[in-house]
Parts: structure tokens; sequence; C-alpha cells
């Protein structure tokens, strides 16, 4: 009869070999992801160079298994070599415009696992809230997070969403946005951020991060220090976007400063000597960086093994790439892929018919797109929407 | 309407004396359906309580509201809803019985100091005992099904030791249930207050409907019995439940079990019988119609599965190529079954209506058919094939009303000029120019419901609730009598990128903004008293 199909021996296991140890580190931007994967009669073969190309191979064989009709489970005969194109394929999360509770996060990174993904971007603080438990300024989250009992991430939480995500060969790079982007902060950390002025007097509202205050620059270097520990990964976020001058300006005291530091009315020279210290301050932590691409537009002296993340859409994005690369940093396509725009119909195939490469360069340049990042800004995105909106 | 209004005002006459004589009133604000006039910042007093001001979460906007300052307090352990004194409808209306024990979770259920006594140094506030129900009219409704005229106004009066809310109607009963638990606040310690007021409300429209799609994604029933829960809290009183379609047909038809045995995803994807009557007493106890559609002629390839030569074979030259296309609207056996089909339908679902589609038809198939053209030659219709289409419908729509059954179409059969009886309503869902097509609708005599600018599967990024809010149904040029012909609308989910994992982020809070645009008054257009309340309602809606 039709139904009784003739299956070849059948598999008992799956025999899964790494030629490297490695169970018991960290996913890194130089980890081998390859794997081979070896179906036929009586063996299952899955070798990896190491533990991650394993979880990859895993996947992948979990794909292959089918169930026919009569409930039976199979496997074609099947030989797959196979690797990742880029070595950074990320998602970003907004923890701050809407808290996400921690099992939102597991979520995802169950779901980044099916699809490979080997990044979890944690954007975790910005203007509305500030979530983080910092443990050396506990007032940060107590001031500044929506509900300081119930919408906040607590230290155990950071690490368990750091396991979890290691055991699916997935990194944690946390991004703690700074100078703009700070509003959340400024609660918990009274003489931070700018004030701003109206006329000669303060207007009681605040601005970006003060950057010619030594207390800054204290504050900033206790805080990353704490970060540094927190986050296991080589390389941390750092931000560095969409700054508004305004509030600079409007301060006497900073104007002063732009006197006497000869920065005349361009304010991106002010941007750049705070950015340009906190990369210092981070270096000496012992950290990489990543910084969003306006670091790099306004001039900022970074370090060559600085990354550009690439995220405006506005301009012709892929001249961007070409630009960051040629001038020799490596760089991150997010630019087509903010998810959270999201439109009527099929728009998977838009951000599927992107070409990371399609620029103008050198080989060379082209080796320094190390990957991309779908983002998931949370204005309009929490709990109840998430997981269908970003899958 | 009028007459509610007027036995209101009657009322809040005798009333407004209750409230002079102890003269509690600290301040009132007074609206008639219009923003707050008044925008001075009230003196911070000991018993309000923080943060809230009652209008501050209604949704949709109540026509006519007079708050106070002055709270009550309830105490779950003693607060009940009960019917009052008079009422025609008693503990036997199990429509009102279900109800009362459902607001009463809605309002206390996350509580768990339901068993608890009065600590010292607790609030002074008086307590709110009770909300009497009274329903006025001499048969309550209660055993019936709600339908186009039902009456869905109320009065409530919240003052001690008791509240009242009157109705003529249980469905208006239902609608002043949902506000009185929308007044019910937590304050910071939780205890529970509410505002002494004073509510008289009515729809705007009458019909205030959502269109669901089963057919291009099966839903299953825990997703529509919770859209109906919702719908409850938005004062939607149709669900317009857009059944089969090309793609798939669940419905279990009990005459044509081929239909869904065939045409249906696969048997899990199907409601039997048994879940449509879920449905149907699941929305009855929320006031809510469900109007069933089975479109034709077009959007019907499932059907073809199940029932063997009811398309039009579509033909290439002198072959037929295998596929088909819309209902064969030549052929006596298309009648004869849809004749035993729409008995079925009719006496399955028990509201007046039914709504039989008859949109987008597409020609290209008919005209390929020899047989349908040779028909075309007979009758003497030409090359005009909307004629074929009308005569289909023609017949359609007397076999329904032979079932002694209204029904609704989509604007195209109004459009393609068949002819309708004078009680149809018809759809209009084309965007483009939509306002002249409800002047020519309501022109020619015809009931209408307005879709068109209400597609809510047309998501976009961003805050788009404010475009649906800002649509002004009567805004086409017409009389007045024409105006009264617009009785309401629809805000549609099609199902093509829609299932039960995002139906629900997907349709709300964007229909609220609907909900209010056809329930309130026309003057309550101001969006950021809009934002302020719909925040508060979202959240109270998760």
């Amino acid at each position: 009869a039709e139904n009784e199909q003739p299956w070849g021996t059948p598999c008992t296991q799956l025999l899964v070999f790494v030629a490297t140890p490695g169970c018991d580190g960290f996913p890194s931007l130089d980890s081998k992801e390859g794997y081979k994967l070896s179906v036929s009669e009586g063996s299952l073969l899955l070798s990896a160079d190491a533990v991650w190309g394993a979880l990859r191979g895993l996947e992948t064989f979990s794909q292959l298994v089918g169930r026919d009709e009569n409930g039976t489970y199979y496997i074609n005969k099947t030989e797959i070599v196979d690797f990742p194109r880029f070595p950074h394929r990320g998602l970003l999360l907004d923890t701050s415009r809407h808290y996400l509770p921690l099992r939102a996060i597991l979520e995802t990174l169950d779901v980044m696992a099916y699809n490979k993904f080997n990044v979890f971007h944690w954007h975790i603080v910005d203007d509305p809230s500030f979530p983080y438990e910092s443990l050396t300024f506990p007032e940060l989250s107590k001031q500044g997070a929506f509900n300081a009992m119930t919408h906040v991430y607590t230290a155990s939480d950071v690490q368990t969403v750091i396991e979890y995500a290691r055991l699916r060969g997935i990194r944690v790079i946390a991004e703690f946005d700074t100078p703009g982007h700070t509003l959340s902060w400024g609660p918990g950390a009274p003489g931070l951020l700018t004030p701003c002025y109206l006329g000669k007097d303060p207007s009681g509202t605040y601005g970006p991060i003060n950057p010619i205050l030594n207390s800054t620059y204290q504050f900033v270097t206790s805080l990353f220090q704490e970060v540094s520990s927190v986050f296991p990964d080589f390389f941390l976020h750092l931000g560095g976007d969409e700054v508004d001058f305004t509030c600079w300006k409007s301060n006497p005291k900073i104007r002063a400063f732009m006197k006497e530091m000869g920065f005349g009315e361009d304010y991106k020279k002010l941007e750049s000597f705070y950015i340009q210290r906190l990369l210092d301050i981070i270096s000496s932590l012992g950290k990489g960086y990543i910084v969003w691409q306006e670091v790099f537009d306004n001039g900022v002296k970074v370090r060559p093994d600085t990354i550009i993340h690439v995220w405006k859409n506005s301009a012709p994005y892929m001249q961007e790439m070409a630009n960051v690369t040629k001038a020799g940093y490596r760089a991150l396509l997010s630019a087509p892929w903010y998810l959270n725009h999201i439109s009527y119909g099929q728009d998977w195939m838009a951000a599927y018919q992107v070409e990371p490469l399609k620029f103008e360069g050198v080989p060379e340049q082209k080796d320094r797109v190390i990957g991309g990042e779908a983002c998931m800004w949370g204005e309009y995105v929490d709990a109840t929407n998430l997981a269908p909106r970003l899958w | 309407s009028r007459r509610a209004m007027g036995r209101a005002m009657g009322l809040a006459g005798v009333l407004v004396g209750l409230f002079l004589v102890p003269a509690v009133l600290v301040s009132t604000s007074l609206r008639h359906g219009a923003p707050r006039a008044e925008s001075a910042p009230e003196p911070a007093e000991r018993e309000l309580a923080t943060g809230a001001i009652p209008e501050d979460s209604l949704w949709p906007l109540p026509q006519w509201l007079r708050t106070s300052r002055r709270q009550l307090q309830l105490a779950p352990a003693r607060f009940q809803l009960v019917h009052g004194a008079g009422s025609s409808a008693g503990p036997a209306c199990g429509l009102l019985q279900d109800a009362f024990r459902r607001y009463y979770e809605y309002m206390f259920g996350q509580s768990r100091r339901r068993r608890g006594r009065r600590p010292l140094g607790a609030r002074a506030e008086p307590e709110l005992s009770q909300l009497q129900v009274v329903i006025e009219s001499r048969d309550p409704g209660c055993h019936s099904y709600p339908h186009l005229a039902s009456n869905e106004a109320y009065h409530l009066t919240v003052t001690e030791p008791v509240a009242v809310l009157k109705a003529n109607e249980v469905w208006g009963a239902l609608r002043g249930l949902e506000t009185f638990s929308q007044l019910v606040h937590e304050d910071d310690y939780g205890s529970f207050l509410v505002n002494e007021s004073e509510i008289d409300d009515f729809p705007r429209f009458a019909h205030r409907g959502i269109l669901l799609d089963t057919s291009r994604h099966y839903l299953p029933l825990k997703s529509i019995l919770t859209n109906l829960d919702a719908m409850a809290f938005n004062k939607f009183n149709v669900l317009h439940w857009h059944i089969v379609d090309d793609q798939s047909f669940p419905y279990q038809s009990i005459y044509f079990p081929e239909l869904s045995d065939k045409g249906a995803y696969s048997y899990n994807h199907i409601y039997t019988p048994t879940d449509v009557r879920l449905v149907i007493e699941y929305a009855r106890l929320r006031g809510i119609r469900v109007i069933p559609e089975f479109d034709t002629p077009g959007h019907t390839q499932s059907w073809g599965k199940g029932q063997k030569g009811l398309l039009t074979p579509c033909y290439s030259g002198e072959q037929p190529t295998g596929s088909f296309g819309p209902v064969n609207p030549i052929l006596n056996t298309t009648y004869n079954f849809m004749t035993k089909f729409f008995k079925e339908i009719s006496s399955v679902f028990p509201d007046a209506y039914i709504h039989l589609g008859g949109d987008e038809v597409n020609f290209d198939c008919w005209k390929s058919n020899p047989e349908v053209k040779e028909f075309m030659k007979k009758q003497g219709f030409g090359i005009d094939y909307a004629k074929l289409e009308s005569y289909y419908i023609q017949k359609i729509l007397n076999i329904v009303s032979s079932y002694d059954k209204g029904y609704m179409v989509w604007q195209e059969v109004f459009d393609n000029k068949a002819q309708l009886k004078p009680e149809t309503v018809v759809q209009v869902w084309m965007e483009n120019n939509y306002a002249h097509e409800l002047s020519s609708v309501t022109g020619a005599g015809f009931t209408a419901i307005l879709a068109a600018p209400w597609y809510l599967d047309y998501i976009s990024y961003g805050q788009d609730w404010k475009k649906y809010y800002s649509v002004e149904p009567l805004n086409f040029p017409g009389s007045e009598k024409q105006k009264k012909l617009l009785i309401g609308g629809e805000a549609c989910l099609w199902g093509e990128f829609v299932d039960a994992t995002n139906l629900t982020p997907r349709l709300w809070p964007r229909a609220s903004a609907v909900g209010e645009r056809l329930w309130s008054s026309w003057n309550v257009t101001n969006l950021q008293d809009a934002y302020k309340r719909l925040t508060n309602h979202r959240c109270r809606m998760l």
C-alpha cells in the first residue's frame, strides 16, 4: 500500500562533534559558527569547530526533521556545509519606551535562535524610562523607572538574560546611549544633565548630559565600570545619536566653555569633546565600542577598531556604508531594517531584498561590513504586540 | 432618541432637587458631550482621589455627564448589583444576572480584599452599597435578541446610599453597566471609589459594528469571544461575521456538510453548529447582534470544493480550463441550492438581517463561458455583465426575503442597479470618494452604513487611531432626511494578514476610535482629550 514507506535504517542518534572546547565561554564577534551536517543511512553526524556552530547545526537539523501523514518522523539523506555570511547578526529591543517583562525578552531570544541571530542589542535605557537597576547608582532606576518595583531589571534579571542568550550562542550588547536620550537619568543623578535656560534663568527643563563638568566624567566612569563588569561581551554600545544642541546653546556656562575651548559656534565640537572622553574611559576599562553613525559623521576621533552603526534611512545609507568603510572602520547596517515602521502587507520582502554590500568599494572595505541589526524601537511596542510585530 | 432625552430630563429635574437638599455638590463639571470648557486647575482637596478625574477614563464619552468631586466608597465584600424596585426585569432575567456577575468581576476581580474589615483611619466617605438596575419598558428584552431598533439609552445616577441605573430595555442597562464600571476607580491605597455623578446616555448611531474575516485565516472560538468582550467595553453592538470567502469555508452546514468538509482548511478549522450558537449567545449577553455574511456570487472559490457545479467553469476558447469563477447565475440548480442554503442560514442566525455580499465580481470567467454568453443573448443583456450580476443578486434577494430576513449588501449591488427592497442596507466600502457614494445611496432612499475610512487591516506606523477618530460620517452632501439614513458604520479587520497571533493588538485600541465616533456626540472631536481617555481605557481593557 502507498502508506507503507520502506523507511531506511531507523536513526537513533545524532552525534555532535566539536573540535575546540569552549562550552563555558561567551560567544564573541570572532566565534566560529560554521558546521557540517551529514545524514545518511545509519549515521547522523553534526560536526563543528566550536560549540556555537553546533548550536546552529542543531537548529538546522531540527528543521530537516519531517513528519508524514501517519505521524512517522523522518529525515532525508542530506549533506550540509554551512557558515554565516556575516558574523554580526543582531536584533535591537528597546526596553525604555515600553518596559518589556523578562519573559518577553527570553521568548525573543528563543525565536532569535530559530533564526540564527547571534547578537541581542539591548537598548536598555533612554529618555522615557531607566529600568536598569544599578548597583552603584540605585537612584537611577528608583527615580527613573516607570515603576521602581515592577518595571525594572534587577541584577539577577540581567544575568538571566545573559546566560539564556549564551546558551543559544547569542551575545548581549548593552547600549547606554549618551549624551542625548538621557532624560530618565536626570531624576536619579542630579547635576548630570544640562539645565536649559530661558534667557538668564534656568527653565526647569533639562537637556543632554552636561559635558563641561568633571562630576559628569566621574559619574560616567563609575557607571561604566559597573556596566563593563556586568556585561561580559567585549563590546558596549555607547549610542551618541540625535544630540539636540538647543539646551546646550541656552546654557551660559556652556557657552562660556565653548569660548574657552575655542569651539566657536560649532556644538558638534562639544559633542565630540564629550564622546572622546567617554570613549577613552571605555577603552581604559578594556572594552570595545559601537556607536551610532553621528559619532563618525561629526568627525569624532575614534579608535580604529570602533564599529559604526548606520541607521539613518533619510540619507542614502549605502553611501554612508561606503564612507564608513572607506575611512577604515567596521560597519553595521540597520537603516533599511527598522521593523517598528510597520506597513500593510508583506513588507518582509523589502527587508529581504536589501543587499548590505551594494556600494562602491574595494574588497577590503566590503570586508569591514560585519553585519547588521533589525531594530524594534518601542514607541508603539510592548508585550501585547512585540512578538507578532517582530516575527 | 428624543423620547429617552425627554424622560431623562424629567428624571434629572427630580434628582437635581435631591442633590440640592443635602447641598453636597462642591463643584460640578457639566458636559453636553463637549470637551471640558473650564480648564482651571481645581484646588487639591483631601478627598479627591490622586490624579483621577472621573471623566478621564470614560470611553466612549457619554452624551451628557455631570460629576461632582464628592466621592463614595465601595466595599467589594458588600457592594451589590441588583434589580431595582419597579424594574420589569428580575432574577429570572439571565442576561442581567450574567452581566451583574461579569461587571462585579471587572470592577473588583483583581482585588483580593473582598473579605476585609475597614481599618481604623480609613477614608471617611459614605459607602455606596448598591447599584440598582431598573428596566422601565414592560418587556425588558431579557430573552430576546438585540436588533437595529433596540433601545440602548440609559440614565445613571450615582449618589449615596444607592446608585440607580435606569434603562428602557436590558440593552441600555448593559451599556450603563459598562459606563458605571468605568467610573469606579481605586485610590493609591486600594480603596474603591466612585464620584457622585449623573449620566444620561444613548448612542448617536444605531449600527456600530466590527467585521471579522474567518476565511482568509481561521479564528479560533476563543479569539472571537475575546473580541466580543472588547467590543462590549467599547459599546459596539454588531459583529459582522464575514465567515466564508475564496480561501476557506469554515462554516459547518447542516444541509450541505460537504461545504466545510471539502472547503475548510482542515477539520480543525471549522465552526460547528455548537460553536456558532455559542458565539451568538455570547454576543447576545453583551447586547451584540451577529450578522453573518455569505458573500456571493464572487468570493466563492471555497464553495466549489464541496458543491460541484455551483461555480462557473471558465473557458479558454472552446475548452474548460479547469478553473472556476463566480457562482453560475444561469443554472436552476444554483437557485435550488441557494434556496435550501439560505433557509438554513435564516434559521441558524436569529438576527433580522443577513449580509449577502455582492462585491468585487470578476466578469472574466462569465465572459469566457459559452453557455453564459448564450444566456446573456437570450436575456437581452447585450455585453453588460453587470446586468447578469444584478439578475443573480435579485434572485438571491428574493430568496432571502421569502425567509423574512432583511439584507445588507456591499455597495456594488447598489452601484450596478440591482432592484433592492427599500429596507436594504448598503455598506459603503470603497475609499475613493465615499462621501459621494453616501449621497447617492441615501439619495436613492436606502439605508447606509459606512466602512470605507475604517479598514483597520491597513496598518501603518504610529498613532493611526487619530485618523479613524477624525472621520465625520455625516460629512456628505445631503438633506436631513438623507443623513438619517446613515445608520452607522463598521471597523473592518480583513484577515489576509491577521490570525489569532495578532488579531487583538491589531484591532484594539484602534477600533475604539471608531467606537467613540459612532456612539458619542458629533462634537466630541478633541484629540488631546481623546488621547487621555483612550490611554486610560486601553490599560483598563488589558
